[in-house]
């Protein structure tokens, strides 16, 4: 063990490579940082902020942020937690988030989290914004009514797929995600089933057809275990289990 | 109006014209924007073609610039200042009115596709507002004459190139020059020191002066330098020098002074960074908002080139090769932020980058990359040229030097004025003539609100750090208004990457709007705490960490701002309850009594 670099996590020590972020070094010693934009599949994001940390007592994203030798590194305080909850509730509150409705509730990673940080009520006042449903294609349909704008779909479609499908575009609370095809539906886009982009994401924004509520409620994925057990659901959607 | 060429054969000479930058992109845009009053469709699909762009990206930068459109503005495209400066010269009566006098809606082009009337953030004419831009010009000083001028012209449809010439005259109104403002031009002097005493000299000239970054972080600027030059150890010279003239701080309009008088200067300070770090492209990256000005730059740097003092061999030494582009931004405040500016310069929308890597290892393109401000390159110039002991002579031991400062608002001579560091807020209102201040903005909407108590402190990074904007607000003022309307600014400029500035900076708008509108309770005060120390804690950049300044630094100095419009209860709904039955009553038909309820109670 001699020779190799660590830092400290809430007290334990945690070994990491050189170019090696605070996640990644977390992730893979089995330490939970909660998060919703990022995956260790693809270029860190850092844009959720749910992953901010404290380090020698300035906030970072653990997302972005170099792990640094013999760094203290604070992930689970009353006020880191708080203020996710506060961020969290903030996602909730921008879109139309409607629990107890929706096809991803169970395995939905923003109500993991939520839970996990113990967020009980929205406390915010809603936005009720209007966004639209895109049912053309036949394989997927993307509700904008929940889209967190974590750019995992971006990301994916950019870097594991090749086809640049999906974009940002407006700016601050106009910022929406655009679809690139001629008439900007998903149906006359590229899009395919096998995509990688059809299953990273955490929210229910992009969702398979014809599977909606086949898992009963007590074996979705966090109906057994919460998030820092589990892990994202980017993983367990590509697995046959479900 | 004259009839327009093809869309298509426009867009196309653009392409041509400059080998299909995929860099260029924004510029492209800019260009078409102003030609047709939008980006028609057919450009958006040549432009994909002919950059391998998907259009749904060229799409995305469209959305992200406020003066970029898809849709058509009028002919003529009038954008009102929005700073809280124009507001308190009125400028709100005069949209009113001009609207009124064009029957036009604000925000939507008249049915005949005249004319558009809306507003835009700080345009930088704070000391000669309410001012506008009309197709990108500059009109300021305005008043019901200027008014009624407008709306007369726009009637009897006066191509914008035959308006009265004094109607876009801008005036620099130097108030106060002390060691930069009263020398003139370099003309070429810095360059010649860097050849004579070669550029470990004259960095070290530099370095001793102490010169800190004028937009406000006050960075030492030799060091940033070195951190360029040491980026890469290669001869290759491939480093890049941008000069960030995204002014866009609300009440700041010192480099506009700075660009109209002494661009030469400027230029110098880009020339001598990229002789000193090994570069051969610079950028003025020059707020849209300045447009204007584009014309007399290129002049300059025209000119710059026949003097021998830009382009290949500069004063004729072999392999000083260094030129400069103007880049236009197209209203994004969030572009000031240089990661965020570089990210415009490429062509793409202006979300900041993630740090690290800074800009000086991987800046534009991925190349070592000096970002400095329009300011900072003056002083740079100044100093290569008058040495370093000129310089530290003013200012104060951390802050050396002079500091331009842009002052409006409740003060009898509004300009500019150059104060050495370490000046106190009290003599700064005492020369531009204050009397009776109830409070200054130091900074802008960025920055902090100065109650009298503190007068006595000083502007220096040491004290109260300032990239120049300073807001005088008299004792007849409401400070509500401007928290109101900083809020505003901070949602409207929000990128939109991260979740506590793009949603939180909302939730604080809406509360600050509750309390303006005599709604809220003091549950809603500890609400804009929480929400401010979130967005100010975990936002991805500084625009959002400071987002929430205006109303956590008035909460804390200027209480009384809140609770004189605060309801009796602790807690008042967000929203009206009797209004929320709108639709209900809509649909039924009823409007009695007994179908309202009543929220007085």
């Amino acid at each position: 063990m001699s020779g190799e670099k660590t830092f400290i996590l809430d007290g334990k020590p945690i070994a990491f490579e050189d170019g090696d972020t605070i996640m990644d070094a977390a992730l893979r010693a089995g330490e939970y940082i909660p998060h919703l934009c990022h995956n260790p599949e693809f270029t860190p994001h850092g844009s959720c902020r749910i992953c901010m940390v404290e380090v020698d007592g300035r906030q970072v994203s653990a997302c972005t942020f170099p792990a640094a030798e013999g760094s203290g590194v604070v992930n689970d305080s009353d006020q880191l937690t708080a203020q996710r909850r506060s961020l969290l509730q903030m996602l909730f509150v921008e879109g139309n988030h409607i629990c107890p409705g929706c096809e991803k509730s169970g395995a939905c990673q923003l109500q993991a989290v939520a839970y996990y940080t113990g967020m009980l009520a929205l406390d915010f006042t809603h936005f009720f914004p209007r966004r639209s449903v895109d049912a053309s294609h036949p394989d997927a349909v993307i509700d904008f009514n929940r889209c967190i704008l974590c750019e995992l779909c971006v990301r994916a479609s950019r870097e594991v797929d090749k086809k640049n499908l999906f974009s940002i575009s407006g700016r601050g609370i106009n910022s929406h995600l655009v679809i690139d095809s001629p008439t900007g539906k998903l149906g006359d886009s590229a899009f395919a089933a096998t995509d990688k982009a059809m299953h990273v994401c955490p929210v229910g924004a992009i969702l398979p057809r014809h599977t909606a509520y086949n898992t009963p409620v007590g074996k979705r994925l966090y109906d057994r275990q919460p998030v820092n057990m589990v892990g994202d659901v980017a993983g367990y959607e590509e697995t046959d289990e479900r | 109006m004259v009839a327009l060429p093809d869309p298509e054969d426009f867009t196309r000479e653009l392409l041509v014209a400059s080998n299909s930058d995929r860099g260029r992109l924004l510029q492209y845009l800019h260009a078409i924007q102003q030609r047709y009053s939008h980006i028609p469709e057919t450009s958006v699909h040549q432009l994909a073609l002919a950059l391998r762009l998907s259009e749904s990206r060229i799409r995305g930068v469209i959305g992200f610039y406020s003066f970029l459109h898809d849709t058509p503005r009028g002919d003529y495209d009038i954008l009102f200042s929005d700073s809280i400066t124009d507001h308190m010269l009125g400028s709100r009566v005069l949209l009113g009115d001009l609207c009124t006098r064009l029957g036009v809606e604000p925000g939507l082009p008249r049915a005949d596709g005249r004319v558009t009337v809306d507003v835009t953030s700080c345009t930088g004419m704070c000391d000669q507002g309410p001012a506008i831009l009309i197709n990108g010009q500059a009109v300021t000083r305005l008043d019901n004459f200027r008014i009624s001028s407008i709306a007369a012209l726009i009637e009897n449809l006066t191509p914008l190139d035959e308006w009265p010439s004094e109607l876009f005259e801008v005036q620099d109104n130097i108030r106060r020059a002390d060691i930069l403002l009263s020398r003139g031009s370099c003309g070429g002097g810095a360059l010649r020191a860097l050849v004579e005493k070669g550029a470990d000299t004259i960095f070290g000239e530099i370095a001793t002066s102490g010169l800190r970054g004028r937009g406000g972080a006050g960075f030492n600027t030799a060091m940033k330098w070195k951190f360029c030059r040491a980026a890469r150890d290669d001869e290759m010279n491939d480093r890049v020098v941008i000069c960030n003239a995204d002014e866009g701080e609300p009440g700041t309009f010192k480099d506009r002074v700075l660009l109209n008088s002494h661009a030469d200067d400027v230029f110098e300070g880009m020339t001598l960074c990229a002789g000193i770090i090994g570069a051969r492209h610079g950028y003025l990256y020059l707020r849209g908002e300045y447009l204007y000005m584009k014309h007399a730059l290129e002049e300059t740097l025209a000119q710059r080139r026949r003097d021998g003092l830009l382009g290949q061999n500069i004063l004729g030494q072999a392999g000083f090769d260094f030129d400069i582009e103007i880049h236009l931004g197209a209203g994004a405040y969030v572009c000031g932020e240089e990661s965020a500016l570089i990210e415009s310069l490429e062509g793409k929308r202006g979300v900041p980058r993630v740090r690290p890597p800074f800009p000086v290892t991987h800046g534009y393109l991925g190349k070592p990359t000096v970002v400095n401000n329009v300011e900072t390159f003056m002083a740079a110039a100044k100093i290569a040229l008058e040495g370093a002991n000129w310089f530290r002579a003013v200012g104060t031991e951390q802050s050396t030097g002079t500091k331009l400062h842009s002052i409006s608002g409740d003060c009898d001579r509004p300009g500019i004025y150059e104060f050495p560091f370490g000046v106190s807020i009290q003599q700064v209102l005492e020369e531009c003539g204050a009397a009776d201040t109830l409070a200054v903005q130091v900074a802008g909407a960025a920055g902090s609100t100065i109650p009298p108590a503190e007068f006595h402190r000083s502007i220096a990074f040491e004290d109260i750090s300032s990239g120049g904007s300073f807001m005088v607000f008299g004792r007849h003022r409401d400070l509500l208004d401007m928290v109101q309307n900083f809020s505003r600014f901070f949602v409207h400029e929000s990128c939109g990457f991260c979740t506590p500035c793009r949603v939180g900076g909302v939730l604080l708008k809406d509360l600050v709007d509750k309390v303006h509108a005599g709604r809220a309770g003091t549950a809603d005060i500890q609400e804009l705490h929480r929400i401010g120390t979130v967005v100010k804690l975990t936002s991805h950049c500084g625009l959002g960490t400071e987002a929430a300044n205006p109303v956590l630094d008035t909460l804390g100095k200027f209480p009384s701002i809140y609770e004189k419009h605060l309801t009796q209860a602790d807690y008042q709904p967000a929203f009206d309850l009797d209004a929320a039955l709108q639709d209900a009553r809509d649909l039924s038909g009823r409007d009695d009594a007994g179908a309202h309820i009543r929220t007085d109670l």
